[in-house]
């Protein structure tokens, strides 16, 4: 009877062959769908934990992941270029960069891989580039708190647009033909700045091995100098199309539970909306700051993974508080976009309701 | 000068194109390689729709992956209409967004 009663809760994968708690995909559709939304990333490092978790396969939760994020992403899309967030040029522009930045960097590690094993270095390198990426995240957040306390000293109104680290506008100096203006972006720049930053970030993802939102969020903020809900929506932009394709490989390779992403879209298309619209209530350095945060929690997890392998006795332990953290990681993110979200639609409604 | 850099520009989109529409594996695909693996799916214990998707899967694995990346963008906005529906229904803009600043 009690078996009766639990087992609606329960779906066997065809594929796969695993049983899952479905309520669970929807949770995590949820969470990462607000983070993806908010901070246009893809987040694997967030969801292939979570699936192993739920009971996949490690081959199948990546798989799974990419099928879910292209859907995901497509739904922050549509919300975003509504908000007028999405720079289709630029996102086009740097998707063919990343790609051919990104087969470049495979086929260097794989090259590498041939020499030895270079599995540490990776991860190391991984793990300085996450500190660079925070450095700059909460450097440049500091740097504009300045910039704002020094106007404010001088009586002077502060710069809504002003920003901490403005390295693009050196790099938007070089005046290489063709110049290229980005309406969304609002940025007139050589069009070789954006196919540059793609290869590069593209590269580092290929020879990383991961998505790349995490490493093309900061590119767009810092380098090409993008405001940050544009880059939010370009990059998610990104996501999808490279999604669709990472999709496409991975079910070709039998490695993608469809009936899983499709779980997962129920929550992430709640979770989706929720993130997006959270970027009307909340600043751009609010959304910066809660990214840098992400970018520490990230490194942390790799970190624990590292010990694992280096300290075997300790390894269930580590794993598992990596596990823990990323997933604490992403239900307290969650909470905090949500509950913005939800303070600015009560404010907006209400100043509805009083015009 | 401008005119040179413009037909280097040119060579180079085309190359570009052609390069992505012939490298598939070119993929941001997260985590490690995926090797290629090819699973019969056990279709004994499943019934209805997971019946038929299992089966559809062990006859044609290309067809199955087409399917797939159409269903995903199909389902995406489908779902993403039903939320945006819910949201224009508690009375949220969904249109316009007033903040600029970076």
């Amino acid at each position: 009877m009690e078996d009766l009663f639990m087992d609606w809760l329960y779906v066997l994968m065809p594929i796969s062959g695993v049983t899952i708690f479905w309520p669970g995909l929807v949770i995590l559709g949820v969470g990462v769908g607000i983070i993806g939304g908010f901070f246009g990333m893809g987040g694997a490092w967030m969801v292939t934990p979570g699936l192993n978790i739920l009971g996949f396969p490690m081959a199948f939760a990546i798989g799974t992941d990419i099928a879910h994020m292209a859907g995901k992403s497509l739904i922050s899309t549509m919300r975003h270029g509504k908000f007028g967030n999405v720079d289709y040029k630029l996102g086009l522009i740097m998707l063919v960069g990343t790609v051919v930045g990104f087969e470049v960097g495979a086929q260097m590690i794989m090259w590498l891989e041939r020499l030895g094993n270079v599995e540490m270095i990776v991860r190391l390198l991984y793990l300085v580039l996450l500190s660079l990426i925070a450095w700059m995240v909460f450097s440049d957040v500091s740097k504009k708190r300045k910039k704002d306390r020094d106007a404010r000293a001088k009586g002077h109104e502060v710069d809504a647009l002003s920003t901490g680290i403005e390295w693009h506008k050196t790099l938007h100096k070089i005046k290489l033909a063709p110049m290229i203006h980005f309406h969304a972006a609002g940025i007139t720049c050589t069009a070789w700045l954006p196919i540059a930053i793609s290869f590069f970030t593209g590269w580092l993802a290929g020879i990383l091995g991961i998505g790349g939102g995490l490493i093309r969020m900061p590119a767009l903020l810092y380098l090409l100098g993008c405001p940050t809900h544009v880059a939010v929506g370009t990059d998610l932009f990104e996501v999808m199309i490279s999604g669709l394709y990472g999709a496409f490989t991975y079910t070709m390779k039998g490695r993608t539970e469809l009936v899983a992403a499709i779980i997962m879209l129920i929550g992430a298309a709640v979770g989706a909306q929720v993130g997006t619209v959270a970027t009307k209530y909340i600043k751009g350095y609010g959304i910066r700051i809660a990214f840098g945060l992400a970018v520490v929690g990230c490194a942390l997890s790799i970190i624990l993974k590292l010990l694992a392998k280096e300290l075997p006795a300790y390894a269930r332990l580590l794993n598992n508080s990596s596990t823990t953290l990323v997933l604490g990681l992403v239900s307290a993110m969650s909470l905090y976009i949500t509950v913005k979200m939800v303070q600015g639609a009560r404010a907006e409604i209400a100043a509805i309701k009083n015009k | 000068m401008e005119e040179m850099m413009k037909g280097i520009w040119t060579k180079i989109s085309v190359f570009v194109l052609m390069i992505c529409t012939l490298l598939p594996q070119a993929v941001l695909a997260a985590g490690e390689k995926a090797d290629l693996v090819v699973i019969v799916a056990d279709t004994r214990g499943l019934t209805g729709v997971l019946h038929a998707w299992g089966t559809l899967y062990n006859d044609s694995h290309l067809y199955f992956s087409l399917l797939t990346i159409v269903l995903i963008p199909v389902i995406g906005l489908l779902f993403g209409t039903i939320a945006d529906i819910v949201m224009r229904t508690i009375g949220i803009d969904l249109e316009h967004r007033e903040l600029s600043e970076h």
